[in-house]
Formats: C-alpha cells, sequence, structure tokens
C-alpha cells in the first residue's frame, strides 16, 4: 500500500481538483482530505457519511467569578495573553487565545479556574463514487488541527489496510506549519502541484525543503503553466535541480472551474479531453513510480 | 491609535497577498504615508515579491522557549511532564530517562511551575524571523518567516504583531489562509477585516467557514469578490441574502493574473485595474474617517 499527498506551499494552485481527478481514475484508493480546517474535497466527491466521530481539540480555561479573588497572577503568568483583564478589575479567559496549557488552573491560588474539553471538532468515515473517504470538520478558530490531520490519517491507513487498498491519495492543506508537517510525516510520495507565479516558485522552493528533511521523495505537477513561461522554465530548473520529476505541465483552463460548478472531477466532466488524458497520464507515472 | 486592517480568505490563492500589497499602495498614496503593512502569512510570505524596490533593514530571529532539565539535579518525580498538556516531556524514572520533544512543546511554562528542584531551565529555539523592509512607500513591511519545520506558527505571528509600529495611522496584516488559530491571531484585534473570495464553489465554502469565524470573534468585516465573472453567480446572491457588505469586486483578467505572476502591481497595473482597487481603497477610507471621528467625539 502506498500513501501519495499533494501538497503545493501556495494556496490555490489547484491541490483539491488534481486529488478528486486522480481519485476517479485511481482503482482501489482511500481518499483522505488531509486540508481540514478549509476542507473543499467533498464538494467533488459528494460523500454520503457513514460514520461521524467528534474530536476532542485540546481544551480552554474558565474563570469562576465567584471564588476568583482578582489576584491577576493567571493574567500575569499566562503566556499566550488570553486572561483579559476588565475595567471592574474581574478577568475572564479569551478562549481563541487559550491553549490548554493548565499554567493558570495550576497556579490560582483560589481554585477559580477550570478546563472545558473543546468538543468542536468532527471527523467522518464516507462513501464515494470513487472509495471510501475519510475527511473532517473543524469548528472555525479551531487549534490543533495537525492533531486532526494525524487522526483522519491514521484512519485512512487503517481503512486501506482491512479493504487492501492500493493506495491513500491524501489532499494536503496549504503552508509549511503544523497541518503540512502533520500531512507530510510518513507519507510515501509528495505530489507537488504548483504554479508559475512568483509566489508559487517562492513557496514551493520552502515546501521542498520542509518535504526533504522527511526524505520523502516529490514528484511535481506545474499547473496554469501558460501563465508566465520564464518562471513555469524557473519551476523546470528547480525541479531538475532537486530531482523532482516534473509528470505534467497544465494549462491554464476554464473547464476545472466548470467542472467544480457541476459538482464534478475534470475527468468525469471533460473525458475526452486533453486535461483527462494528462491526469491519467499522471496517475500512470505515480503508480510506476 | 492605529487602525488595523485585516485581509483574510479561507481558501488559499483566492488573491489575498493581491488585495493586501494594493491596499497598502494606494492607501499610502491617496490618504496617508503613515502606515505599515505585516506579512502575517507566516509560512508562505510573499508582500515581499510585489515590491520590487525594497531594502532590508533590521532582521530579528524570535525563539520559542523550550525545556533542558539537568539530569543531575532531576529526581525523577514526573511532576513536569504531568504538568505538560501537551505531551513533550517524558520521563521514565526506573531507567532514568529523560525526553523533551520540542516539536510538541508549545513554550507555555507549565514545566517550570511543575519542578521544584531547579532541574528544570528552558532555553531558546528559532522559530523564525521578522524583517523590516524599506519599500520607497509609507512606513513599509514586516516580514514574518517561519523556520522550516517549526510548527510555531501561530507564536510567531503574535511575535510579528507586537513588533508592529503603534504610531502608524494604519495597520494593514496579511493573513494565512484557512479559519485556524493562526488566523485568529491574525484578526483578533482587528478594527475590520477585509475577506477575499472568488465566485467559485471553493471559495463560497470556504467564504462561509471565514464569516463564521468573523461573527464569532465579533468582527466587522466586508469582502472583495476577486476573479469575478468566473464560476456562478451563487456567491453574489449569499452575499446580498445575507446582507453582507460587499467591499468591490476585481473582474477576473489574465492580464491580472500575468501582472500576479511577475510580481508587478500597484503602478504597474493599467489604469481600469487600478480604478477597481482605488474604489474598494476609497470604502476603506470612509471606513477609517468615521473610526476617527468617533475616536476623537
Amino acid at each position: 500500500m502506498k500513501e501519495i499527498t499533494i501538497l503545493s506551499g501556495k494556496g490555490g494552485t489547484g491541490k483539491t481538483s488534481f486529488t478528486a481527478a486522480l481519485a476517479s481514475v485511481a482503482q482501489n484508493a482511500v481518499l483522505c482530505d488531509n486540508d481540514v480546517d478549509a476542507a473543499d474535497l467533498h464538494l467533488l466527491l459528494q460523500p454520503k457519511v457513514m460514520e461521524s466521530f467528534a474530536f476532542e481539540s485540546g481544551c480552554y480555561a474558565i474563570i469562576n467569578d465567584e471564588s476568583c479573588s482578582g489576584c491577576g497572577l493567571c493574567y500575569e503568568n499566562c503566556r499566550f495573553k488570553a486572561i483579559d483583564l476588565h475595567e471592574n478589575g474581574s478577568y475572564s479567559v479569551n478562549t481563541f487565545l487559550c491553549e490548554g496549557c493548565k499554567l493558570c488552573e495550576r497556579i490560582c491560588p483560589e481554585q477559580a479556574v477550570s478546563t472545558k474539553v473543546n468538543n468542536n471538532n468532527s471527523w467522518y468515515i464516507s462513501s464515494t463514487r470513487h472509495g471510501v473517504m475519510v475527511h473532517a470538520k473543524m469548528g472555525p478558530g479551531e487549534e490543533n488541527s495537525g492533531k486532526l490531520v494525524s487522526k483522519i490519517r491514521s484512519k485512512a491507513k487503517e481503512i486501506a489496510k482491512e479493504n487492501n487498498a492500493d493506495f491513500i491519495i491524501n489532499d494536503g492543506p496549504p503552508g509549511i506549519g503544523c497541518a503540512a508537517i502533520s500531512s507530510i510525516s510518513g507519507t510515501n510520495l509528495v505530489v507537488l502541484v504548483t504554479e508559475p507565479t512568483k509566489s508559487g516558485l517562492n513557496d514551493a522552493g520552502r515546501l521542498v525543503e520542509l518535504v526533504k528533511s522527511f526524505n520523502i521523495p516529490v514528484v511535481g505537477i506545474i499547473n496554469k503553466a501558460d501563465i508566465n513561461r520564464t518562471i513555469s522554465h524557473q519551476l523546470e530548473t528547480f525541479f531538475y535541480k532537486n530531482n523532482i520529476s516534473l509528470l505534467a505541465k497544465v494549462p491554464f483552463n476554464r473547464q476545472w472551474v466548470e467542472s467544480m460548478v457541476a459538482g464534478k472531477t475534470i475527468v468525469e466532466f471533460a473525458p475526452e479531453s486533453e486535461l483527462s488524458q494528462q491526469i491519467q497520464n499522471v496517475w500512470k507515472s505515480i503508480t510506476e513510480n | 491609535m492605529s487602525y488595523k486592517i485585516a485581509i483574510a480568505s479561507g481558501k488559499g490563492g483566492t488573491g489575498k497577498t493581491s488585495v493586501a500589497v494594493n491596499l497598502y499602495h494606494f492607501l499610502a498614496r491617496e490618504f496617508t504615508g503613515n502606515i505599515q503593512i505585516l506579512d502575517c502569512d507566516v509560512e508562505e510570505p510573499n508582500d515581499l515579491l510585489f515590491f520590487t524596490e525594497h531594502k532590508q533593514g533590521l532582521q530579528e530571529t524570535i525563539n520559542q522557549l523550550i525545556p533542558e532539565i539537568d539530569a543531575e539535579l532531576c529526581t525523577y518525580c514526573r511532576n513536569c511532564s504531568e504538568y505538560c498538556e501537551f505531551n513533550a516531556l517524558t520521563i521514565i524514572p526506573p531507567v532514568k530517562f529523560i525526553q523533551v520533544n520540542d516539536v510538541l512543546c508549545h513554550s507555555c511554562g507549565a514545566c517550570s511551575v511543575a519542578c521544584t528542584e531547579e532541574a528544570l531551565k528552558e532555553v531558546k529555539h528559532s522559530i523564525g524571523t521578522v524583517t523590516n523592509y524599506d519599500l520607497g512607500l509609507g512606513k513599509g513591511l514586516l516580514e514574518g518567516k517561519l523556520r522550516i519545520g517549526s510548527a510555531m506558527q501561530t507564536m510567531l505571528i503574535k511575535e510579528l504583531k507586537s513588533r508592529a509600529d503603534s504610531n502608524c495611522d494604519i495597520l494593514i496584516f496579511d493573513a494565512p489562509p484557512g479559519t485556524s488559530c493562526s488566523v485568529v491571531q491574525t484578526v483578533v484585534d482587528a478594527d475590520f477585516v477585509v475577506l477575499v473570495t472568488e465566485p467559485t464553489p471553493f471559495g463560497l465554502h470556504d467564504l462561509k467557514l471565514t464569516i463564521e469565524l468573523m461573527k464569532d470573534l465579533n468582527k466587522d468585516f466586508g469582502v472583495v469578490i476577486n476573479k469575478a465573472g468566473l464560476g456562478s453567480g451563487e456567491t453574489q446572491e449569499y452575499l446580498v441574502q445575507n446582507n453582507i457588505e460587499i467591499l468591490g469586486e476585481i473582474p477576473f483578467k489574465r492580464e491580472f493574473a500575468e501582472l500576479y505572476a511577475e510580481g508587478l502591481l500597484g503602478d504597474h497595473m493599467s489604469e481600469d485595474l487600478k480604478s477597481d482597487f482605488i474604489k474598494i481603497v476609497n470604502v476603506l477610507g470612509q471606513k477609517i474617517l468615521v473610526n476617527e471621528g468617533n475616536y476623537h467625539s
């Protein structure tokens, strides 16, 4: 079984559209949306939820006004500036900034601080027309997206083993922070989808450096390749220097957006198009890689 | 007090950076030179690419504090590891094993409160840099850049923002994509949030999530529709039905995509494109004036 993760560094280069397209040509794959805080893969694959689960994403503090003496020890010691001091001398917790470290609870001389567990995230096992999909919905502003990514990836692996699936296809998050690190660690192949813009090139460079630190092989796709031929060429040089095989150069095409509006993958929407042929070839190179 | 404008989006690649950079450019030109832009997309900062004539100023390394345990002084009581909510400390008394996992550590300081033997001290580990750039216009750019491999993006954003020039009339915060804690850290103290979307199903879906977050945070916000003409009219309909302010629209044009690719915005744009941005700047300018009026009265 081989685990493949689609990443980009920069957002909006086409990760989700390519993931869905590959899902529709892959046989016997489990799909997993690792972009948990702006998940979009379900818009193309319309999963039918079979099982849903709550995910506890850490906790946050609450101050009991009645026992609080107003000493301010929590306010002074909180490293996340999550304790607000009000004009009347009372204190409260900004739950959006609180990371649930419980330092305030432990040092409060009046035991006025307690902790509440956050249950604001859910994850699902679903069926789609292209196989089982594991995905999640994060509550807005939640932390620990990295842990949620690890959770759904390990479930996807379990299901892939049970079903004797040959592949897991992960739709990755943008960036190179905690969510990206959680989606890279332990995967077998990263498919870098990038675009010939200065930002695309810059961000791909940072992502590749991160992936290399995990010793994971990378293959590349240049999307919207005709937007800027000079930078497209620079990307090719960058791939070559970093030993990244270029699987496809895909021109800008409005059909991507049209297929999205239709709720279909590009291969379903325009099966006879050159684009779909390119997707078939990409999948072939990935499976033979 | 600076008027703080954050630019956020939910979905990546909708045009946050383009809008942030152009707002800076035209606000500085038409409104006040006393303006600074902060690149809070510290995982992939790109604002600098759009200012061709920049000069690097001061660069500061930002550190997080990570515990270091002195095995000589440690009594293996395990208090520190019990206090750590992030499982970053492993202590196994029978074999005198001590391990600190710096990727899991949130630098909260609970372990140093837990240790009564003075065996634990916190040492600095780099999470990235904050760099000042002169842009030849306005007060310049303050860029946060996450060290590759660090998972502490939210902390770096907080440190970056604490270094903003508070004497500026206007501060612009360019947010990372998504709706998680790093976005919250960017917008939490903003007076107004500009949400940049594209009228595609992905754009609308992620916009709705971001609007939910703005409402939870009690933020005043409006929407810029970038790449207008792509996709369907569903986004406009949704915004009108829900009484959400549309700050302006930027039509989908290949010209814009090509200029963006080269890092050429601001004065490099055609008069048509410029006027689309200047319209948005004027809408925001009104908000800033109203805010100042309230502040002085």
